[in-house]
């Protein structure tokens, strides 16, 4: 039997591995995210395009100019006209425009003497991306204010990431979605296919017990993601620099937990599912769709409506983050996430129990 | 004519005798314009904030007040213990510390006080960053304000701003745009490779084969359903937009539409491209996946494409989407016109007629 | 009687170091029904896929209807039709629909394709079902139906991949039934079969064993040159020294 088994894992092994492919693609897909998100996205908001509008360029408004072409939030993209304002702004060539009043030296002057004068500076923002335009009203602000006094009065540490890196916030993101995609998705689609096909009934009348059938499908996808698991660690340390300083041990082992829960899900999937087609849209759908939107993935948890975080709460994904971002970045150990390992815990019991028993009631 | 009549009306009878698809292509547009603008808030609200008050002057008073009276911040406790407030910290309960040292409120008055410190959680790092500039600029109001009963000139009146094009600053208006590119993506970059790997594994793509249907002919055959249907999907968008969220589009909708129905002919056609090179369901999804995955981080539909470095930016010249995200925002929020957009439009015509081509010379009838 | 509609020299078909079919040559002609026998993975679908522009000759050439199997792939594609091995008919789509689709595909008006489609669907009694999708049929029913439409635009060859291949013997029959009426009006049939009794109801008969065709001649004269009882006789013999296994 222990022979049968085996032989069983070597035919779904090869059946994966002969599709070089599909292989490449679930391989890179998280190098490609680690990298893009260390690397290329940010949420930050810097570069932001500004051009100026001066009826007379004196030296007070050439030092303020200076100041914002020397800043790095800022690309100074040039002088225009006052009618040019809106065309720039539509256009996109710039997202923020600087209007200085026609004699801002005299006036700024008598600001600073403590006369009382009518605002100097206008600021004209596209504020379809809000993001942006906020970051730019207080980044002008303190340019352009010259609020460096003032923030010599505060002393601001950024606690566990120093330098403010985004990907060290997805990179537990990514874990929780790509582990669904590979076990989940994969299993279930696999299973599916192998029904359509026929050759799960070929399968199912051999001697070897069904459950057996399903675990010998599933071993090839978990070694994939234990893979995944190791690329993705190696590539957060030595390329993002995540500290991971509550040790490994406990990331490994939560990491598991929830490569069984993805497994189960993709078993249950395929009980649901007939086709292929309703395999895949399921996974996308009631899978995909909550990781992406309701696991703090991209959208922090505490934003959403009342309702939706209420949801998030069944949601695997959410729990896995939230621990792996405890213990990746803020270094705590495992023991200060038991509340998250039970969760995920008790789902992956319920989880395959429920989808062993509809698999089992399926073949009678 | 007639073989390209037949063959759009069988594409349409398999889509409405799908189980799914026909219900596909009307709820999902509609649940994701109702929930997602809902979800997608990247905006920081609802910061968490701690105090540590060593002073306990009517300035600290002062500051915690108005802390409490900002929108944007929450005061969750104010204690004495700096470790209490970072145990808050680390169970995630508060996401900002400040501490206000001893004899501050007197210092300020005299010369130079100490330092307020200012611990932001910055694990995730958006959050971190404007959860601090929002503290620090409550705070430095604050002190100008404590400062400025003594000066007339309230700096901060100095520069006036105005938030042009979506003056309330509604992150939603930002996002619905978004949405419908998504949509296209999805339906319109998924469906078209599903439905030819499908016929490929049933096996009647064979039967196509062995006609003299030329190859154009067939390409276009399998695109012009989803055209209609993503013409469709967003038609319903924009209703939804106007109905619940009341966002209208500034620009012209013809514009809308036009750039709409190139960007459809772009992504369905490399939808196709993809399926003429995969042989089974799954293996055309992980690759839609891989592209569409990169397509949907890089192109400005989340991030605005400003903010990358500079090597990035170059990629993104690459990405179809980039173009269109660029169009649609512009156009829904800020009516700009046809001719300021030419060049993406133009962008977007080239990448669908690159697409479009490849997807029927790829297409091989006889191996 | 005797004019040539499918001619072959020496085609030959490699899968990387894998010669599928070796250097066959053979004609046939008009209005024959022209036997392709082998076993499983004697190269004969692949050889059939050449002759229908589905697949191109790594050497040797041919002509089919009149045009080049290599540069006339498209024009033959006029002149024939073919019935593949796996029932390939949209199965979410009715009888009629699918006849609607492939006439139309081939270029019939409208009201051509409803007058065809009437004849071929009331000579095979389905008229009445016209409207059930494909997909609930019985296998036995897909098969006479996908005949039917193979033969819809009135082709000059008609290329019939193990057509009965899992049907009942009564449909079996009907089914052959079916070949011959087209024959005689003219159409040239070319089938594969694994039924040696259908072998016997052939024109002519070739046989290929590990890609090359070893025997063609009419089937009493096959049985005369290998002496044999019957067609399945005359098979084995030949088969006997195959080196291919069975895929």
């Amino acid at each position: 039997m222990k022979h049968n088994f085996l032989s069983f894992v070597k035919k779904e092994s090869l059946h994966i591995l002969r599709d070089k492919r599909t292989m490449l693609v679930v391989m890179l897909i998280p190098v490609v995210l680690m990298v893009l998100f260390g690397f290329a996205i940010s949420t930050e908001v810097n570069n932001i395009n500004v051009a100026v509008v001066a009826p007379e360029r004196t030296d007070g408004v050439k030092e303020a100019v200076d100041r914002l072409a020397n800043n790095s939030n800022f690309t100074f993209k040039g002088y225009i006209g006052q009618e040019r304002i809106d065309e720039c702004l539509r256009t996109g060539k710039a997202t923020a425009v600087v209007v200085f009043a026609a004699d801002y030296d005299r006036l700024a002057m008598q600001a600073t003497e403590g006369v009382p004068v009518k605002p100097i500076i206008q600021v004209i923002l596209d504020a379809s991306n809000v993001n942006m335009a906020t970051s730019a009203t207080a980044y002008l602000q303190s340019i352009l204010l010259g609020a460096k006094a003032q923030q010599a009065m505060f002393e601001t540490r950024m606690l566990f990431n120093p330098q403010m890196k985004s990907a060290y916030n997805f990179v537990p993101g990514i874990m929780g979605f790509i582990f669904i995609l590979v076990c989940a998705m994969m299993t279930s689609v696999s299973i599916v296919r192998e029904k359509e096909s026929g050759t799960m009934e070929v399968l199912l009348v051999s001697p070897v017990r069904p459950v057996k059938i399903i675990f010998a499908k599933m071993i090839p996808y978990f070694t994939i993601s234990c893979v995944v698991l190791v690329t993705i660690l190696l590539l957060a340390r030595y390329l993002l620099g995540v500290p991971m300083s509550g040790g490994v041990s406990g990331i490994f082992a939560l990491s598991l937990v929830y490569l069984a829960l993805s497994l189960s899900l993709g078993l249950l999937v395929s009980t649901i599912a007939g086709t292929q087609m309703a395999a895949l849209l399921i996974s996308a759908m009631v899978m995909m769709m909550p990781i992406l939107m309701l696991s703090g993935l991209l959208f922090p948890i505490e934003n959403l409506p009342k309702f939706f975080q209420v949801i998030s709460n069944i949601v695997p994904a959410r729990w896995y983050i939230d621990a792996m971002r405890k213990m990746m970045i803020q270094g705590l150990p495992i023991a200060a996430v038991w509340k998250e390992c039970a969760i995920l815990l008790g789902m992956t019991v319920s989880l395959l129990a429920v989808s062993l028993k509809k698999f089992n009631d399926k073949l009678e | 004519m007639r073989a390209f009549k037949v063959l759009i009306q069988k594409e349409f009878l398999q889509i409405r005798r799908n189980a799914f698809l026909p219900r596909l292509i009307i709820a999902f547009p509609i649940m994701i314009m109702l929930i997602m603008p809902l979800i997608m808030t990247m905006d920081v609200r609802n910061v968490n904030v701690t105090v540590v008050d060593l002073d306990r002057s009517t300035t600290s008073h002062r500051i915690i007040s108005h802390i409490e009276a900002s929108d944007l911040l929450t005061l969750v406790s104010s204690t004495a213990e700096y470790g209490l407030a970072l145990q808050a910290l680390e169970e995630g309960r508060t996401d900002v510390i400040v501490q206000i040292p001893a004899h501050f409120g007197r210092d300020l008055a005299v010369s130079t006080p100490k330092k307020i410190s200012i611990n932001a959680n910055a694990v995730n790092a958006t959050k971190g960053g404007i959860g601090m500039q929002y503290v620090v600029q409550t705070i430095a109001r604050t002190l100008a304000e404590v400062r400025g009963e003594e000066s007339p000139v309230n700096i901060q009146e100095l520069i006036t701003t105005e938030n042009r094009y979506n003056p309330t600053l509604n992150y939603r208006h930002y996002m619905i745009p978004a949405l419908m590119i998504i949509l296209f993506i999805l339906i319109c970059g998924f469906l078209p490779a599903l439905s030819i790997v499908g016929e490929k594994e049933s096996g009647s793509i064979e039967q196509i084969n062995v006609t003299p249907l030329s190859r154009f002919t067939f390409t276009l055959a399998k695109l012009v359903p989803y055209w209609i249907i993503g013409l469709f999907v967003l038609t319903i968008a924009m209703i939804v937009a106007w109905l619940v969220y009341g966002l209208v589009p500034v620009g012209s909708i013809g514009l809308i539409y036009l750039s709409s129905m190139l960007f459809i002919l772009v992504i369905s056609g490399f939808s196709l491209t993809v399926a003429n090179f995969s042989d089974t369901m799954q293996q055309a999804m992980f690759v839609m996946f891989f592209f569409i995955m990169i397509f949907m981080l890089m192109s400005g539909l989340l991030t605005p494409v400003d903010s990358m470095p500079r090597w990035a930016q170059y990629i993104t010249y690459f990405l179809p989407p980039r173009y269109f995200v660029e169009i649609l925002r512009s156009v829904y929020l800020k009516g700009t016109t046809l001719v300021e957009m030419w060049h993406n439009l133009a962008a977007l015509g080239g990448f669908a007629l690159l697409f479009n081509t490849l997807a029927t010379i790829t297409y091989r009838k006889q191996v | 009687m005797n004019e040539t509609v499918i001619s072959v020299r020496n085609l030959t078909k490699c899968f990387g170091s894998f010669t599928a079919v070796n250097g066959i040559s053979f004609d046939v002609h008009k209005g024959e029904i022209f036997g392709f026998l082998g076993a499983n993975g004697a190269g004969k679908t692949t050889a059939m896929r050449m002759l229908c522009g589905l697949s191109y000759p790594t050497r040797g050439s041919g002509t089919v209807a009149g045009f080049d199997i290599t540069r006339e792939g498209e024009q033959i594609k006029r002149h024939i039709g073919y019935m593949s091995q796996r029932f390939s008919l949209y199965n979410d789509l009715t009888i009629w629909e699918n006849m609607q689709l492939f006439a139309g595909i081939y270029g019939l008006t409208k009201k051509d394709t409803d007058e065809r489609a009437k004849v071929l669907l009331e000579r095979l009694d389905f008229f009445s079902e016209r409207n059930t999708l494909v997909g609930s049929l019985p296998l036995g029913w897909k098969q006479k139906l996908a005949f039917a439409i193979a033969t819809i635009h009135r082709p000059d060859v008609v290329f019939l991949d193990e057509p009965t291949g899992g049907v009942d013997p009564m449909t079996r029959r009907q089914f052959w039934e079916l070949i011959y009426e087209a024959a005689e009006s003219g159409t040239t049939i070319f089938v594969t079969t694994h039924y040696m009794d259908e072998a016997e109801y052939c024109s002519r008969v070739s046989i290929m064993v590990d890609g090359e065709v070893r025997a063609l001649d009419t089937p009493t004269r096959l049985k005369e040159q290998f002496a044999a009882e019957s067609m399945d006789e005359v098979f084995r013999t030949l088969a006997r020294g195959a080196k291919r296994e069975e895929q």
